[in-house]
């Protein structure tokens, strides 16, 4: 039951949990070549920020929802940011015949 | 602890599932991110990314934030999810394409996430943080605050949200064109 009692959850637990999600996110982006792998990475950082938003609003804030409307806002940013990476990429692979980011390399002086 | 389950304390129940709850959505958010990292299949990564989505959900849950936990399911499992797989299968030539990283990449690529989780766990742990006693925590963060909220204080980044989707959605239209 002690160690049981050590997880009751609180702050310093969601916040391991989102320490973890950015580290997650940060090598996924670091590591990988495919332009959607990457938009994953990009979306595990948004929500270990989204997780801290509601972390704090939950264990450290009164009863107002402000955290909870940042992470509500992040989710719709999210959206619309994958909607248009997503066509970005579109137009890259028709142009290029390619989803690898090494590829993209044409802006390059 | 089952049968304190079964005595039907309901303020008191919660409090000793709560850490199981937390341990398995927890670990079911950082194992599948993880997993994420280690995976050189695309279509598998976007399973994991699922399986990390919907444990996030679950941990909204567990803050009593259901608004944004059934939010985050629609929304993030349901629909960019849904627009990343389409991603994925309108840019892969085969099922099993792979774009191979060198071994070092994704080693150095870990380590650096390793680092700063290191940096942010040093940071965290010398920031001093008044948390609310347990007992006093809020017991639900209803959807009728939550709906004076957005069409109170945050009037104008609701609406500037609005605009904003209507640009996403014109603008990605436009670029994803077949050209003639």
């Amino acid at each position: 039951m002690t160690t049981l009692a050590f997880f009751q959850p609180g702050l310093y637990h969601l916040m391991a949990v989102s320490i973890l999600l950015l580290a997650a996110g940060v090598a996924v982006i670091l590591s990988k070549r495919n332009a959607v792998g990457i938009l994953m990475g990009v979306e595990l950082i948004l929500n270990a920020a989204g997780l801290n938003f509601v972390a704090f609003n939950h264990y450290v804030w009164d009863s107002a929802v402000n955290g909870q409307m940042f992470t509500l806002f992040i989710i719709v940013l999210a959206a619309a940011e994958a909607a248009v990476a997503l066509a970005i990429f579109l137009n890259f692979y028709n142009n290029f015949d390619t989803i690898n980011v090494d590829q993209a390399d044409e802006l390059q002086g | 602890m089952f049968s304190t389950l079964a005595q039907g304390n309901p303020s008191n129940s919660l409090a000793q599932v709560a850490p199981i709850l937390y341990l398995l959505f927890a670990g079911l958010t950082v194992g599948s991110a993880w997993m994420i990292v280690i995976s050189q299949n695309i279509v598998r990564m976007a399973m994991y990314l699922l399986f990390t989505l919907g444990g996030v959900a679950g941990l909204y849950f567990m803050m009593n934030a259901e608004f944004l936990a059934a939010i985050q399911l629609i929304v993030y499992a349901g629909g960019t999810l849904i627009l990343i797989v389409f991603g994925v299968m309108l840019t892969s030539k085969n099922p099993f394409m792979q774009l191979h990283t060198m071994w070092w990449e994704r080693v150095l690529a870990i380590a650096l996430g390793v680092m700063l989780a290191v940096i942010m766990v040093i940071a965290l742990a010398n920031t001093p943080v008044t948390q609310i006693p347990s007992d006093q925590l809020p017991q639900s963060h209803d959807v009728h605050t939550i709906g004076m909220a957005l069409l109170g204080p945050f009037l104008v980044p609701f609406e500037v949200a609005a605009v904003l989707l209507l640009v996403v959605m014109i603008g990605a239209a436009f670029m994803a064109r077949r050209r003639a």
